[in-house]
Order: C-alpha cells, then structure tokens, then sequence
C-alpha cells in the first residue's frame, strides 16, 4: 500500500450506545459475539426519560460505548439492543457516518 | 451526638438543599472498599481466636431467616401494596438481603461506647446477603425459568461486596497477628473517618432519593420504616436465641433490619430486568437507611436488652 491509500479515507457507521452501567459485562460479550472488532467505554452521567444519573455510585452510573464497524455489523447490533434491551433498560442508540484511516481495524 | 451521624445529616441536608457538593465516585468507590475490607479484616483477626465448627448453627440461622425474610415482604408487597410480581420480587430481595453502611455504623456505634460484640458477625453479614438474592429471583421468575444461574451466581458471589468482605476475613484470619500492626492504622484506626465521609456520600444519595418518594406514596414509606422494625424482633430473638451477647444482638438484628443497596440492585438489575429500580432503592436507601441509622440503632440497643433480659441466653 503506498502512502496515498493510507491516507485515503474509508466510510464506516460509528454507533453510540449510552445505557446503564450495569449492562457493561452483558453487552461487551453481545458486542463481540455480533462481530464489532473494538469498542470504546467512558463514563457518563445525565438525564433522561428514566430520570437523572448522577454517577454517584454503583447503581447511579452510566457508560457510553462506542462503537466503529461496518453497516452490517451497525445493524446486527442495534437489531439486537433493540429486542434484547430497549424495554426494560435505560438506553439510547446513536448511528452516524464516519471516515477511518485504517480500514482493516473496523 | 455522634459525629459521624452529624456527617450524615450534613450529606442529607446538603443534597436536599441541592448543593453543588458531590463526592467524585472514584472515592466513593475507595472508601465502601475500605469499610468493606476493614469489616471482613477485624472479622478475621477475632474468628482465628476461636473454632470454626462451633459457628455453624449460627450461620446456618442466618442462612434461614435470609430465606425466609423475603417471603414474608413479598407477601406483604404483592397482597397488601398490590405490587408486581417483578416489584415485590425485587424489594423482598433489597429487605432480605443487608447493608454493609448500616452494619458498619452500628459496630462504631458499640465501639464507640465500649460495648463488645461476638467476632463472627461480621461472618454472618456475608452470608446473609446471598439467600435473599435467590429467593428474589426465584419469587420474579418461577424455578424452572429460563435464568442463566451461572451468570447470577457469578454476579452475586463475585460481586465487590462478597469478594472483598470475604478476602478481608481471610486476609485477617491467614495473617501472622504481629506483622497486622502494619496495616492496623489505615484500616482499623481510620475506620471512623472512613465511615463518616461514606455517611456524607450516603445522606447526598438518600436526599436524591426522596424526590422519587413523593411519587410512590404512603404504603412504600410505611413498608420502609415498617419492615426493619420487624426484622429487628426477629433478629433480636434470634440472636438471644443463637446466644449472642447482647452487642451481639444488637448487630445481628440491625443486619436483619437493614436493606440492600448495593449488591441487591445489581443483581436484580440483571436477573429481574422488568422490575422497577427506582422504588426498591428509594425503599432502601431513601427510607430504611436513614431511617436505621437515625432512628433504628439505638432503638435496636434497647430491644437488644430488653429481650435478654426476657429470653432465656
């Protein structure tokens, strides 16, 4: 690959789960078995329909995982979130564009 | 005045006046790891004294009544509250299982005024706080559901609280009792300051709890000050029973008044997703935990004594 190519840039989906942080465990090993290569988690805190989350302690916090893959993949996985989380869980997905260096990586 | 119930108040009257006082939960984190290790150490050091064999009819005691606790709340929930199954599954399961905080206030609260109590009761705080969990979510699901037991049990045996309360036990009853006196400041002769900046961050939770309260009405507010009131004369007559001193008493049945907040809500969280956080930890921690450290541990000292002295030891 000469530099050109690695400086051209490659379309993926960069989807934004902010959820309960009680979830973390359950949903790295969703996000694997769905075939996300990686996966970013901050803390986060704020408020919602579920009421404010302040982050104070265990039962109070929020994440926010991060997650850059491939349309299909960003489909598999909120399809899954969707059926498996929405109802019972705070959660909320965010889908958009995004363009990646290193292709191979997503 | 204790000073540390004052801290507290000081927490409660803050968060209720939304002050811009917030604790950074990383040290949150840091000083319930403290407490917790602190607990299971001083444990440790005093169950190496003695035989292990002789406390198994205690813990066997405790392994029933944090049965059979949840069973009397659930019917109370889901028959006079009119909750549902899922709810009243999950609030039994927070009052069957215990609290750490509260436990912790009452032994410095005995200590505090020179009064001893028996050395494996920091033993049976970690026993009870697993019978409840099942029994919760046995009480949502049905025994023949679809529930992944190994992922609860992985939950609930290898959750913070366990880990670290049943490491301390073994870490203080393995160790050479000399070579502890290197770890004895931070972990024993701290352990008041350590409770009494937790006990800020807990009034701080409890105040944002109570705007939830007003929500869910005079039967959730009656069963959190009603339920610790009758787990105390249970755990009392227990206790006496079992022939623990009446220090002794009085902290095992403080254990069986107080509510869960941390192990039980993650938990359920996971086992019993359809059930409604929100009211079993305003129950908890918006009601009984204030309640029991305000209200409830001197009280439990009188009830303590008073059946000792009625009940045979």
């Amino acid at each position: 690959m000469n530099e050109m190519d690695e400086l051209k840039p490659h379309s993926r989906k960069l989807l934004t789960i902010v959820t309960e942080a009680a979830l973390e465990a359950s949903l790295c090993r969703d996000l694997e078995r769905l075939g996300a290569h990686g996966y970013t988690i901050t803390n986060a805190r704020g408020k919602g329909s579920r009421g404010k989350r302040e982050a104070g302690w265990d039962s109070d916090a929020n994440i926010r995982i991060d997650v850059v893959c491939d349309d299909a993949t960003a489909e598999r996985i909120s399809t899954e979130m969707r059926r498996r989380y929405y109802d019972n869980y705070a959660m909320i997905l965010l889908l958009s564009d995004v363009q990646v260096l290193r292709p191979e990586k997503f | 005045m204790d000073p540390i119930i004052l801290f507290f108040m000081l927490g409660l009257v803050a968060g209720l006046l939304k002050s811009e006082l917030r604790l950074p939960s990383a040290v949150y984190e840091f000083v319930s790891i403290l407490l917790l290790l602190s607990i299971g150490l001083k444990g440790g050091v005093e169950l190496a004294l003695q035989p292990f064999l002789g406390l198994l009819p205690d813990v066997l005691v405790a392994i029933v009544i944090g049965l059979l606790l949840p069973l009397v709340a659930f019917t109370v929930l889901s028959r006079l509250g009119g909750f549902k199954r899922a709810d009243a599954a999950s609030i039994a399961a927070h009052y069957g299982s215990v609290s750490v905080g509260t436990y912790a206030v009452a032994a410095a609260w005995l200590t505090s005024r020179g009064i001893g109590f028996d050395a494996h009761l920091p033993l049976l705080l970690v026993v009870l706080e697993v019978p409840a969990i099942l029994v919760g979510i046995v009480l949502a699901r049905g025994i023949f559901s679809d529930t992944h037991w190994h992922k609860v049990a992985h939950e609930v045996f290898l959750g913070k609280g366990i880990v670290l309360l049943l490491g301390g036990l073994l870490i203080g009853w393995w160790s050479d009792p000399a070579a502890l006196a290197g770890i004895e400041p931070l972990f024993f002769d701290l352990f008041k300051g350590i409770l009494a900046i937790f006990l800020l961050e807990m009034g701080l939770i409890a105040a944002s709890r109570f705007g939830s309260l007003r929500q869910y009405g005079i039967f959730l507010l009656a069963f959190g000050l009603a339920m610790p009131l009758f787990g105390a004369v249970i755990g009392a007559v227990a206790g006496t029973l079992m022939g623990l001193s009446v220090g002794g008493t009085m902290l095992f049945a403080t254990l069986i008044a107080s509510a869960s907040y941390i192990a039980v809500p993650a938990a359920m969280r996971i086992s019993v997703p359809e059930a409604n956080p929100t009211l079993s930890l305003t129950a908890s921690l918006g009601i009984t935990f204030p309640f029991n450290v305000l209200v409830g541990i001197p009280l439990y000292w009188k009830l303590a004594e008073a059946v000792h002295a009625g009940l045979p030891g």
